[in-house]
């Protein structure tokens, strides 16, 4: 059966963004890429992909506004509190027994995940202890999450899911407020690096003791899932913490002996000693 | 009875269900009308609260024939199977016949979605595909529903007269001026009798 246009269309459109640029769309989940691109096309007054395409070989400028359509998620702060209660009371008991840290935040878009890790890691007095390495494909989205300023009036839900996660302290301890927007402490970012990383694309640089990977992953298709979770395997130290979105599993992954579940429910998995 | 459908039903591969204010009492005249051995996957978006444990599932495993489960990123599509997405996430259907989840941001202030569900259901069964839309409050759906019979499947939306909440049938006519409208009871009795002709 003959291909319809455009489907051919973003076909060629994802080989010239990975030649171009070395982004590698390929492989995630067609549906929602689909979903994402149309959107980029509308909104960014192309007629067709053809013609993006085209404009995007040729304008580097291009670029930052159409990977703002292909990956910027918008979280919440503590977004499924029992996951980071259970990060909390199950996983830093563990956490303690080391004299130093590294927690790796993959695909931390604005950045509520790293904060959430971040003040939840102060409040256990691990902070001290601990870098935490927070990275995107997404450079536009990464210097967002450097500056840790969101809209107000996000922060009514982010100071719930926080007491629900357990918090013992008061999240407007770590932001200063004006009208509009909350501007986290910069104190909570003095053990941060962020860094500009592809889990399609890089390799490991450094061995974790916990890796947090919400909801990134199910916009991989099943080929990229696996490789991403084995990426993750490799980056974790013997006994280090995977925990991954609520609606995400190891299940089906050919690296699913290496690990063990830790807090199943949470999706928070142990990686073997062996 | 209203018209007979036009589309040929043993040509349906797949059913899509829509619904808000109103769903749980109107999938219960549908779901539970299915034989156990129903050939379609039936997959369906109700506009659930995000920081609810959704309890559709076991609500309706209790009162269906058709297997009821809860849509897991990335899994084949089982006929005669009956999907939720889960709450706070959108559902889409791929080409290969497996169901996505994504947490992009709400669409018309819903996650899931059922424009994101049809409007990938339509990519996805083109011509095979039967889209449902129920009662509801809001516009969702009725771009979805456009879709699906721009791609030429069948489009039935819930009498509006009948509807605890008529919003959305209405905003689903308007939008697809062909679509068949029927009572709950008919939609039932015509997704029962599918794999029957």
């Amino acid at each position: 059966m003959l291909e319809k246009t455009e489907d051919i269309e973003i076909r060629l459109l994802l080989d010239a963004l990975y030649l171009r640029y070395h982004y590698d769309f390929r492989h995630y989940a067609p549906a929602s890429l689909k979903r994402c691109l149309n959107q980029a096309r509308e909104q960014l007054s192309f007629t067709t992909f053809s013609a993006l395409q085209e404009q995007l070989l040729h304008d580097a400028s291009l670029l930052p506004r159409l990977l703002g359509y292909l990956t910027v998620q918008v979280s919440e702060m503590f977004r499924d509190p029992t996951y980071f209660r259970a990060i909390r009371e199950k996983v830093v008991p563990h956490l303690r027994t080391y004299p130093s840290l590294k927690v790796w935040i993959a695909g931390c878009a604005d950045g509520e995940e790293l904060y959430s890790l971040v003040i939840l890691f102060r409040e256990e007095g691990l902070e001290e202890r601990t870098l935490f390495y927070a990275t995107d494909i997404n450079q536009e989205a990464l210097a967002r999450a450097e500056e840790g300023i969101y809209a107000l009036d996000r922060i009514r839900l982010f100071t719930k899911n926080h007491q629900d996660s357990g918090g013992k302290s008061s999240l407007s301890d770590y932001y200063s407020a004006d009208y509009a927007r909350a501007c986290f402490d910069r104190s909570l970012r003095q053990h941060v690096v962020f860094s500009d990383h592809s889990l399609v694309t890089d390799a490991v640089f450094a061995e974790m003791h916990l890796i947090s990977c919400r909801n990134v992953m199910i916009y991989f298709d099943r080929a990229l899932q696996d490789q991403a979770i084995g990426l993750f395997k490799d980056s974790l130290a013997r006994k280090g913490f995977l925990g991954i979105g609520a609606k995400e599993s190891l299940r089906f992954s050919n690296h699913s002996a290496s690990f063990q579940d830790f807090v199943r429910e949470e999706r928070i998995y142990q990686k073997r000693a062996e | 009875m209203t018209a007979i459908p036009t589309m040929s039903a043993n040509s349906a591969e797949a059913v899509v269900i829509g619904a808000s204010a109103g769903a749980l009492e109107a999938l219960s005249v549908i779901l539970p009308a299915l034989p156990a051995e129903y050939r379609l996957p039936v997959i369906i978006v109700v506009h659930i609260p995000p920081d609810k444990r959704s309890v559709l599932v076991e609500l309706f495993q209790a009162k269906c024939a058709v297997k009821v489960e809860e849509a897991e990123d990335k899994i084949a599509i089982r006929d005669g199977t009956a999907y939720f997405a889960p709450p706070d996430y959108h559902l889409l259907i791929e080409r290969d016949k497996s169901l996505s989840l994504s947490s992009d941001e709400p669409v018309l202030f819903s996650r899931p979605s059922i424009d994101v569900l049809f409007e990938s259901a339509a990519d996805a069964y083109g011509p095979a595909l039967i889209g449902v839309l129920l009662t509801g409050a809001s516009q969702d759906g009725a771009h979805g529903m456009k879709a699906i019979v721009e791609s030429g499947g069948m489009a039935i939306v819930q009498d509006p007269h009948s509807a605890f909440a008529p919003a959305m049938p209405e905003a689903a006519i308007a939008a697809c001026p062909g679509a068949l409208v029927l009572s709950l009871q008919d939609i039932a009795t015509y997704l029962g009798s599918v794999q029957r002709q």
